[in-house]
């Protein structure tokens, strides 16, 4: 029999549904897949029972004939997004023990299709960081290691980084993952796997604990680039709770799939040549061009200006929401109180902020209230706020003269854990080639396409106009077909 | 523009974050060189540019003026630290 755990979402549904295994088998398979991975810290919480009874529902429908989208296959849900009756922190531990009693829209859908939840995956807090070493709950170890047997645990990328290790360990088909500068498509690059963040509200925020407002998007994370657009039909959609939702209908971008790029333009914006990179990346690049001439499209060099600007502008303006976002939790309503002997309502406000949020999201509050302070608003936020309309105005441009830009996704391939984490500069370098498409709110889009010299991934990045995830998905599948990349991490845990 | 330990102080009283002063010194180098960092704005002339309000057009919806929650108190309070008599309770405000 096959081992259910190499199989992807599209090949569970379809098998479930063709009578080659039951539910409850793929569920016990994913639940003891979990079970024996601890080593890689993925989960904060483990929800067998979840996925268990979505999975006996399934077989109980399955014996009417009923399927719906998602029939039979258990997914990890990222700690982010709250979960009725499930522990929901944001890897934090200012949220230890909160337990929602409301699931988040983007769940409910994913639930209503027929899914199970395997666990609460561990993620950088606050989804701040793009390593996952910012979270209450210890680092996430990717399954991934170098080849020069040395063993050094890696990163997984992040603030998605339990979801990318977890599906890239085949402990979970497939998994939610949130976007607000690269946490989907950075993780997913690190590991080997396909990650979108679809256009700024395709799917509902409600009941996502939020970081930055006009960035945070959820998307999926899969093994592949199917798999990414049955999750995102499961995921999206109008909702009237969130103000920025969109309300237009969702496309079947399962059945729009095809990696013909006949007709189509591809961007090369030369100003993501930057200094320093690496020659492999750069290689990678140069042969995801080839991969998109190969499927017919033809390719076009543009310019977008202001993308040098685009990590400060954001380093101004998420920090900014951040700290606008994170003044709920002052110890009255829900989480952490930290009650000074003889304290007052102020000190247990300071105390319980000091003690209950960690150390970079302390850091990104501060910086996020000085810059909108009185006396120096203007000077930072406001002045964030149109470079951020520059740099929306650059990829209009760049449309006049292409329909997708084709960049790699990071700077580099995985780094060891503790590489980066006194240098925070560093550490947000990570997010240069992912924060211009979330400050425009475009599609954009990380698919596996090559190995470096130390047997890592690497990933290639699409970015799409608004609201053309399929362009996104179909030249990530063109990619996908060429790269042939079948390379998956041995495994140690 | 840099900050000094005392405007660390002041930002960290406004953002109610509790820290030592041993606390506010280390901050001191760290939020500067992010802010260094961010400064490169200056560079870009943004004269005439409106700030960014909405990254996909989209018009904010009217709904209609009907209840359409309420009655939830408990779950309300649910995860509250301390909840009192249907209340959220915090330490005395008024002697």
């Amino acid at each position: 029999m096959t081992n259910l755990t190499d199989l992807g979402v599209a090949a569970l549904r379809d098998g479930f549904r063709k009578g080659d295994f039951s539910a409850r088998e793929v569920a016990d398979a994913f639940n003891a897949a979990v079970a024996s991975a601890k080593a890689l810290n993925a989960f904060i919480v483990d929800t067998p029972d979840h996925a268990i009874a979505a999975a006996e529902a399934a077989d109980r429908a399955r014996a009417s004939g009923e399927f719906a989208a998602l029939s039979g296959v258990p997914l990890g849900i990222k700690d982010l997004f709250c979960t009725a009756g499930v522990q929901t922190t944001a890897a934090s531990h200012i949220l230890e023990g909160f337990t929602p009693t409301y699931e988040s829209t983007v769940t409910a859908k994913l639930f209503a299709a027929g899914a199970g939840m395997l666990g609460k995956l561990n993620m950088d807090q606050f989804a701040m960081g793009s390593s996952n070493e910012t979270s209450a709950f210890g680092n996430v170890v990717s399954p991934w290691r170098r080849s020069d047997g040395g063993n050094a645990p890696l990163a997984p990328g992040g603030s998605s980084g339990g979801s990318s290790a977890a599906v890239a360990a085949r402990i979970a088909p497939g998994a939610t993952g949130t976007d607000t500068g690269g946490s989907i498509r950075q993780p997913a690059a690190f590991t080997g796997i396909s990650g979108i963040k679809p256009t700024y509200g395709r799917c509902s925020r409600w009941g996502i604990v939020a970081f930055a407002s006009s960035l945070d998007q959820a998307g999926p994370m899969a093994r592949d680039v199917r798999d990414c657009a049955i999750l995102l039909e499961a995921m999206s959609g109008f909702d009237p709770k969130d103000s920025t939702s969109l309300d237009v209908s969702v496309p079947r971008w399962e059945a729009g799939l095809s990696g013909d790029l006949t007709g189509k333009r591809i961007g090369i914006p030369k100003e993501y040549r930057v200094e320093g990179m690496p020659s492999e990346i750069e290689a990678l690049w140069d042969k995801g061009i080839a991969f998109m001439r190969d499927a017919g499209a033809e390719i076009v060099e543009v310019s977008l200006p202001h993308t040098r600007y685009a990590l400060p502008a954001y380093y101004i303006i998420a920090p900014a929401e951040a700290s606008s976002n994170l003044a709920r939790y002052d110890g009255v309503r829900y989480g952490l109180r930290d009650l000074p002997d003889g304290g007052n309502l102020a000190d247990m406000y300071s105390a319980t902020r000091a003690d209950g949020f960690g150390k970079e999201v302390r850091r990104r509050i501060l910086i996020g209230t000085y810059v909108l302070s009185a006396g120096y608003y203007d000077a930072y936020y406001t002045k964030a706020q149109q470079v951020r309309t520059l740099i929306a105005r650059d990829f209009e441009q760049a449309w006049q003269s292409c329909d997708l830009l084709l960049t790699p996704t990071a700077p580099s391939a995985a780094f060891a854990l503790g590489e980066k984490t006194a240098d925070p500069l560093a550490m947000y370098l990570n997010d240069v080639f992912t924060v211009p498409a979330s400050l425009a709110g475009l599609p954009a889009m990380s698919v596996p396409a090559g190995l470096d010299g130390q047997g890592l991934p690497l990933g290639l990045q699409l970015i799409g106009r608004p609201l053309d995830e399929q362009g996104v998905l179909n030249a990530g599948l063109a990619i996908e077909e060429r790269a042939g990349f079948s390379a998956r991490p041995g495994q140690w845990w | 523009m840099s900050v000094d330990a005392a405007t660390v102080r002041k930002i960290a009283n406004l953002a109610r974050i509790a820290v030592s002063d041993a606390e506010a010194d280390a901050l001191v180098p760290e939020l500067n060189t992010i802010l260094g960092f961010v400064e490169q704005l200056g560079e870009v002339d943004t004269s005439g540019v409106a700030p960014l309000s909405a990254v996909i057009p989209n018009h904010l919806r009217m709904r209609e003026d009907v209840v359409t929650d309420g009655g939830i108190r408990d779950a309300v309070l649910a995860n509250a630290p301390q909840a009192e008599h249907g209340f959220f309770a915090v330490p005395k405000v008024i002697e």
